[in-house]
């Protein structure tokens, strides 16, 4: 790497007042044509434009972007990272980009900040209980750590949960799985693409894709806002905007795009040193490191493109927050923003080829899918440069809508929705 | 978050309601005939439209009926709505 970040670039930059940077990806115009293009700069398109570069030796990739790098849903989640899925694919998916969070800051030379604070999730009555104890074990057939808490056990681990059999919903108990936690979302964009375009990838910025030039059955191009670029290859990984790409090759996608909800309070000290998610509820909480709560809310219940999100979405979320932790009643929230996410009927992502030839859709994540960045592009970039599916996102192909195969998610694994 | 305007109660709130969906998803006339393309089509493809979209809502904290709404999905504005059975509106694509 030509500047390689260290503890001696730190010094040396100090000493200049940190005037001499180098700036940390390029930012080139669009060639006429590229061995494979990148539709979305994302955390997962550029992790895919990466991997294309580095294990599969493709040298004329670009990504494009319509706004600027990691300013869609990579900037916009509540950074939980974490592994403990129900089903046998989902398990194999997600551990899979785990192992590679694991290692992702010396990987990428850039500090992702990646922390296994581990993330528990809580049960409110006796079906969430056995819900999750079914999916401890799973997970550990898996080799995926997870394990169960009782009540006590889960005030031992995250002592400022309200445990008091009196409140609306107790706390019946809770899955941990330590191996989980945060990262830093810009940075792992940020990183991703400060690692491609040291390989040669093109990241286009403020370029909008308006149409797919088809010839048959196969892909030929894009037109964009900056001119036709020639490929035979096209990556989408648009997330919210997966079915507006869709539609203009003719496809239709299983897909309904939602507008999912955070928010992050003031800063204050540290007070939770850990994820704590409540699906019944419907509330999950962590702490970054500046010190703000980051609050995650649900979606909203019909098809929007707004980025914004219902008040009364909030509303409900910070009811359930209060009842948890009564000790956060004085905070005040800062700010709240809003993503789109692309929903599949079965929470579960597509990874696949599609009858057109040269065209790969990544999508689907729904509103879980940061925690599968290097995962996602990892095997992603394999499906592109072999034309075939890797053995773990096999199941996420777009024929299970057709089969009936579905890698049924929705409520099985703690998801969030 | 924004008013819908119930062609049986007038103007509620939108939390009082529920989405449906795309609408005019015709149900197949005889299930027993259909490919699994074809049930893959009625049962999860659709359109998932950023702009103009027909769709359906419940009243369902009020007067518990369905009808159809056309709406921007880009900026939520509502642009008419028409009870379930009659014909969308064509000035709308």
């Amino acid at each position: 790497m030509k500047n390689k970040y260290s503890v001696f670039s730190l010094i040396k930059n100090a000493l200049s007042q940190h005037e001499n940077w180098q700036q940390a990806w390029g930012n080139p115009e669009p060639k006429k044509e590229y061995e494979a293009i990148i539709v979305g700069g994302g955390g997962h398109g550029l992790a895919t434009a990466y991997y294309l570069a580095k294990k599969h030796n493709l040298k004329n990739i670009a990504v494009l972007e319509k706004g600027w790098i990691g300013g869609g849903n990579t900037g916009r989640n509540t950074t939980i990272i974490r592994s403990n899925y129900l089903w046998d694919a989902s398990a194999g998916l997600y551990d899979h980009a785990l192992k590679l969070w694991e290692n992702l800051s010396q990987e990428l030379n850039y500090n992702v900040m990646f922390s296994q604070r581990g993330v528990m999730n809580l049960a409110h009555n006796l079906q969430d209980v056995r819900d999750l104890k079914r999916r401890t074990h799973a997970n550990r057939l898996n080799g995926i750590d997870a394990v169960w808490l009782n009540t006590e056990e889960v005030k031992k681990f995250c002592p400022i949960i309200n445990t008091s059999p009196d409140i609306r919903y107790p706390v019946l108990g809770g899955t941990l799985q330590r191996r989980a936690g945060t990262a830093r979302h810009d940075a792992v964009a940020w990183g991703y693409a400060r690692g491609a375009s040291e390989m040669g990838v093109d990241i286009i910025q403020n370029c909008e894709v308006k149409g797919i030039k088809r010839n048959g059955d196969r892909v030929e191009g894009l037109e964009t806002t900056k001119g036709f670029i020639k490929t035979n290859k096209i990556g989408v990984v648009a997330a919210g905007h997966s079915s507006v790409i869709a539609n203009m090759a003719g496809l239709k996608l299983p897909l309904e795009s939602k507008p999912l909800q955070a928010l992050v309070s003031e800063p204050v000290k540290p007070i939770i040193d850990t994820v704590v998610m409540s699906n019944a509820v419907h509330a999950y909480v962590s702490q970054s490191d500046k010190g703000e709560l980051v609050i995650g809310a649900g979606t909203d219940s019909y098809v929007s493109y707004t980025q914004r999100g219902s008040h009364n979405i909030v509303e409900e979320t910070l009811r359930a927050i209060l009842e948890l932790y009564p000790i956060f009643s004085r905070m005040k929230m800062l700010r709240q923003w809003g993503g789109i996410v692309d929903i599949c009927p079965d929470a579960s992502p597509i990874i696949s080829k599609t009858n057109i030839k040269g065209l790969y859709f990544n999508c689907g994540w729904g509103t879980g899918g940061f925690k599968a960045t290097p995962g996602s592009g990892d095997l992603f970039a394999h499906t592109i440069a072999n034309d075939e599916p890797h053995k773990l996102n096999a199941a996420f192909n777009l024929n299970r809508f057709v089969s009936g195969d579905l890698v049924d998610e929705h409520g099985a694994a703690a998801v969030a929705h | 978050m924004f008013l819908i305007n119930c062609p049986f109660c007038g103007e509620r709130d939108q939390s009082e309601f529920s989405s449906g969906g795309e609408a005019h998803i015709v149900r197949p006339k005889q299930p027993t005939e259909l490919s699994d393309d074809e049930w893959a089509e009625y049962l999860f493809m659709r359109k998932n439209i950023k702009g103009i979209q027909f769709e359906r809502w419940n009243h369902v904290h009020g007067c518990r009926k369905w009808f159809n709404v056309v709406r921007d999905t880009s900026n939520d504005k509502i642009l008419s709505v028409y009870k379930m059975g009659e014909k969308p509106p064509v000035n709308y694509k």
